[in-house]
């Protein structure tokens, strides 16, 4: 899919595996350079999804983040270590999905 | 709350350039812009990157400007409600935040039009300007079974940077109707007032073309794969695929323009899109809020950071620094130099015109979130629905997380065409705060502040 050509520098954990990042870029840069293409499932039909826009707009990223639902995987810098894993179905309670 | 003279949403080159210049004269200046890092879309990681063409020299000159003029600065922070009386509530760290600000300067820049395909759903689809953002942050280049498809500028800017960093796509397959240039001839002469547009995207061709990536002009491309991205089908012809990175040009980016009352909006039948109602100086229909840059009709970097400098200097004038005449003499050549670059967008955007949404199978997802097709869409149009608010009750179009940020321009056009309608007279997705997700943990910091 992507090929990197700059160096790595730290592991993060990617749905129990480890997978080489450099930190600060995003997570969602981080796990496509890894050839991760599906990032979490919907919770409308379950079907599989993955970034479409890197920049915060389409939330198709959503990930679980260090224990934390619904995170934007685009948004998201990678810190060294960091354990992510995909975002599988509904969300939590939020406020704007309340509010809709 | 914080209480500040000016408050500057973006920091791409329209925010950047806007609290430069307010900073300059003097003003308190709060910027809250979503990424770790000044630039904006277009200037994303200019200052880790090697300046390498007159973009990148332009954006790294505003970026360092922007640096060092002292603004209250606040990245990753994202803009969630506009209230009136320069009000304002974010999130930053998970934490909400608000200010109070005597003026607004909102620079939200452009987003991409989408571009409903079967098949763009499955993982290994992604947009061009994803992509550009991957290769910008951190080098990716795409690799193996990789297909650019669309129309656009960007579409030909990208695939010549992956080019020119030695990487290489299987092909482009070209979406855009022929004529173009027969439409876009018209324009040509003022288009020459600023010939490095013209130049520049002349160039891009020919060097896809030397590099011996094949373009291939087609009218039909499906997505297939099963749970995720394998091929592509180009008019038919079937080719495996891995990755596909789909452009229909941006347009303006009004989440937030939209969700203010009394703030207008009108629809741009030469860009296809809806864009708030600006005076010259970027002055909105609401007393105190302003924008500038792409969010206020797709002009460009260098129109937006011009756009910016004029708001900042109208900023002065509204909150009594300079008096109108005082400004309009600060701001002359500005003012020139902003109508010189702004002169070839019509050209441009004759040559890349929109695909059109008639052609978007009814079997096709368009609203990605609520998995909404643009069946149900024309079947919610053909029950009665005029506009995207009906047909968002109708069938949860726009509803999801992304509030309709992807799929509005096209729920818009799928409902125009289908009533066979000018797009003026259908209303697009009301917006409405908080214009993103926010949970309760970071609402708990407000009560703290
Ligand atoms: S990839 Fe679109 S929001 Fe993250």
């Amino acid at each position: 899919m992507f090929r990197r050509t700059e160096p790595t520098d730290c592991t993060i954990r990617w749905e129990g595996r480890d997978i080489p990042a450099r930190a600060g870029e995003s997570l969602a840069v981080a796990l496509l350079a890894a050839g991760v293409a599906a990032f979490r499932q919907t919770p409308v039909t379950g079907a599989e999804r993955g970034p479409l826009c890197l920049m915060g707009a389409c939330f198709d990223c959503l990930v679980e983040l260090d224990g934390q639902q619904n995170v934007q995987a685009c948004l998201a810098p990678v810190r060294p270590g960091m354990v992510a894993a995909m975002q599988r179905g509904a969300r939590h309670f939020d406020l704007a999905e309340d509010a809709a | 709350m914080t209480q500040v003279d000016i408050l500057v949403l973006g920091a791409g080159p329209a925010g950047m350039a806007a609290a430069t210049e307010a900073r300059a004269r003097g003003f308190s200046v709060l910027v809250l812009d979503e990424n770790a890092r000044p630039g904006g879309q277009v200037h994303r990681a200019v200052e880790q990157r090697e300046a390498k063409d007159g973009q990148d020299r332009d954006g790294a000159k505003l970026a360092a400007a922007f640096r060092a003029c002292g603004a209250d600065y606040r990245p990753n922070a994202t803009l969630w409600a506009v209230e009136p009386e320069g009000k304002v509530f974010w999130s930053e760290g998970g934490a909400a935040r608000s200010a109070r600000a005597r003026r607004l300067i909102l620079c939200a820049g452009a987003t991409e039009r989408p571009v409903p395909i079967p098949g763009w759903t499955l993982p290994g689809v992604m947009t061009v300007g994803a992509a550009q953002i991957a290769l910008k942050t951190a080098g990716l280049l795409p690799e193996g079974k990789a297909w650019i498809a669309g129309q656009g500028p960007l579409l030909w800017l990208y695939a010549n940077q992956v080019v020119a960093k030695g990487g290489r796509v299987e092909g482009i397959v070209d979406l855009s109707p022929p004529g173009g240039l027969a439409r876009a001839a018209w324009h040509l002469p003022n288009a020459l007032r600023a010939p490095e547009y013209l130049v520049k995207g002349l160039a891009w061709q020919q060097r896809i073309r030397n590099a011996g990536i094949p373009i291939r002009r087609a009218t039909r491309l499906v997505a297939e794969g099963d749970g995720r991205l394998e091929r592509i089908v180009i008019d038919g012809w079937s080719r495996s695929a891995e990755l596909l990175l789909l452009h229909d040009g941006v347009v303006p980016n009004t989440q937030v323009t939209r969700a203010i009352p009394g703030c207008a909006h009108d629809w741009d039948a030469a860009q296809r899109c809806w864009k708030p109602r600006l005076d010259d100086w970027g002055n909105t229909t609401v007393e105190g809020v302003m924008v500038a840059g792409d969010s206020g009709g797709i002009g460009g970097a260098r129109v937006a950071a011009l756009a910016g400098r004029l708001a900042a200097i109208e900023a002065a004038r509204a909150l009594g620094k300079l008096t109108a005449d005082q400004r309009n003499a600060e701001a002359g050549r500005i003012r020139l130099e902003w109508k010189r670059q702004r002169a070839p967008r019509r050209f441009l955007d004759a040559l890349f015109p929109p695909l059109p949404e008639a052609a978007i199978a009814d079997s096709t997802i368009v609203c990605r979130c609520e998995e909404v097709t643009a069946g149900k869409l024309r079947g919610a149009v053909a029950l009665g629905c005029l506009g995207a608010n009906q047909t968002k009750a109708f069938t949860r179009a726009g509803m999801g997380p992304c509030q309709g940020r992807i799929c509005g321009p096209a729920v818009h056009g799928v409902i125009a065409t289908a009533r066979g309608v000018d797009p003026a007279t259908v209303d697009p997705f009301r917006t409405r705060f908080p214009t993103k997700p926010l949970t309760l943990g970071e609402l708990a910091a407000l009560a703290a502040e």
